[in-house]
């Protein structure tokens, strides 16, 4: 396998309807560590991570990966700010990336068991997806996506419903899966867990990177003003 | 009145007694309608699901021709089958006119498109849900068309029932096509159609009862399905 990383992005802008959702985005992403993407409500967290990633239009520049562009979409994966649940059991929700790329029913569902241990899910392979609470979509969600176990991890604010055990196991598993190797990109509006996860970060801003920074130091003492207010909790737009 | 009455009490007898005329009848319904329902299927499911997937340029017009068709009669769609196998026409040769084939024919034009349009309408649904999962899995088209097939059976079966239920009651299109032959391509419609006109109201209403009785089961099933879809139950 070759390498992904350095990712570079430059000019990179994605539109709807006309409109500039994020960018002009110029971003240089090392092979390693956890990336923690803030910013206020509509900054463009989503936009940035679903551009990067592949799925929202590209309208204008560039976004390259080190290898080859389709597997590195291959090795990536995404856990969305609202879960898709496939209408099936948990079982088979976890098992279907697995499914896609031509595993057995038999190995699948075996790795997807062992994945719901991981995430604790366990007691709820069977279940349909569609009845799981909130919290438990995420966990689902985030198995499904570790499966592959992918090189690069999108996560856009998974823990949004999560209360403090859940989101400890949620983060415990997140650090397993950077010590594994998986490179991590994730979005929170929470600045604690920000604090314990990122080794870098991204401040976002009115659809622009408006700081980018080592994650000590910006929460030290970040470069720009903005970034100071919305770090002391005030309101920024 | 008495007419009725005793008519009424003689259908009773017919279907109690299984009448071999009256289960053969029936039988070559079934026959005739569930294969149509099977290609017809065949066709307007993964149709429906392509149609949901794709942003084909195409895919307003081909919609907008689905619903035409839809509301075409079926005693037109009975005359194009006509032309078409009759000898002179483009399938002469197969000599397939007033065959229990070409009932079948006329009636997988018929269902075909409203079996598509309901089914495109449940999976466009589930696919704004899937929508974004699936193009993150890097899936083929294949792949999700498939994903909404599977997990939309139910929507689909759905989507079926009502074409069996259309094509079960259907007796225009079979009528031309078929000429309603004695033990050749009579059928619960037609013989109805036949046996009224004769004023044997015995037997039409025997089968009556038998075409009531299966518009009933399918739309309790239909009930049925979607009540347990609604409820998120599989
Ligand atoms: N599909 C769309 N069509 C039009 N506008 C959109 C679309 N998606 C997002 N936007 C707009 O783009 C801007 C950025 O949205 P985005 O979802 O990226 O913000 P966010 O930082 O993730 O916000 P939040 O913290 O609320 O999740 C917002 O103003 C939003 O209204
Ligand atoms: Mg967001």
């Amino acid at each position: 396998m070759s390498e992904l990383f350095p990712m570079i992005a430059q000019s990179a802008i994605s539109r709807r309807r006309g409109k500039v959702l994020i960018g002009p985005v110029d971003l240089t992403l090392e092979g390693h560590g956890i990336t923690i993407v803030i910013g206020p409500n509509g900054a463009g967290k989503t936009s940035l991570l679903r551009m990067l990633h592949g799925i929202a239009r590209l309208n204008e520049g560039s976004i390259v990966w080190a290898c080859d562009q389709e597997e590195a979409r291959q090795r990536q994966a995404f856990v969305f700010q609202s879960p898709v649940m496939l209408r099936r059991s948990v079982r088979d929700n976890l098992a279907y990336p697995l499914r896609l790329i031509g595993e057995t029913r038999a190995e699948a569902g075996k790795l997807a068991e062992g994945m719901a241990e991981k995430v604790g899910l366990t007691y709820a392979l069977s279940r349909p997806a569609t009845v799981l609470s909130g919290g438990e979509r995420q966990k689902l969600a985030l198995g499904r996506a570790l499966i592959r176990s992918p090189d690069v991890l999108f996560l856009d604010e998974p823990c949004a419903s999560l209360d403090g055990p859940a989101m400890r196991d949620v983060e415990t598993i997140l650090k397993n899966a950077a010590n594994d190797g998986t490179r991590l990109i994730m979005s929170t509006h929470d600045m604690g867990q920000a604090r314990r996860l990122a080794t870098e970060v991204l401040f976002l801003l009115g659809g622009k990177i408006h700081e980018q920074g080592d994650a000590a130091q910006f929460f030290e003492q970040p470069k720009t003003a903005m970034a100071n207010a919305f770090l002391n909790g005030d309101i920024v737009e | 009145m008495a007419d009725i009455w005793d008519g009424l009490s003689q259908a009773w007898l017919l279907l109690i007694g299984l009448d071999p005329d009256l289960v053969e009848i029936i039988l070559r319904s079934l026959h005739v309608t569930l294969t149509a329902l099977v290609i017809a299927s065949a066709i307007a499911l993964p149709l429906g699901a392509l149609l949901a997937v794709r942003r084909f340029r195409i895919r307003r017009l081909t919609i907008a021709v689905l619903n035409a068709l839809m509301g075409l009669p079926p005693v037109v769609v009975g005359l194009i089958v006509y032309i078409c196998l009759s000898r002179s026409g483009p399938f002469g040769v197969f000599g397939l006119l007033f065959t229990p084939t070409a009932m079948t024919i006329a009636q997988v034009i018929i269902i075909v498109p409203l079996i598509a349009s309901i089914a495109h309408q449940a999976l466009r649904e589930l696919w704004s849900d899937y929508h974004d999962l699936l193009i993150s899995l890097n899936t083929t088209h294949f792949q999700r068309m498939m994903a909404l097939l599977w997990d939309g059976r139910r929507a689909l079966l759905t989507a079926s029932l009502a074409g069996f239920g259309r094509a079960i009651g259907e007796v225009g299109a079979i009528m031309v096509v078929g000429g309603n032959i004695d033990h050749h391509t009579r059928v619960l419609t037609t013989a109805i159609a036949l046996e009224t006109g004769k004023g044997d109201f015995a037997l039409a209403l025997a089968l009556g009862f038998v075409l009531i009785g299966m518009a009933i089961a399918v739309n309790l099933t239909i009930h049925w399905l979607t009540q347990t879809e609604q409820e998120g139950r599989w």
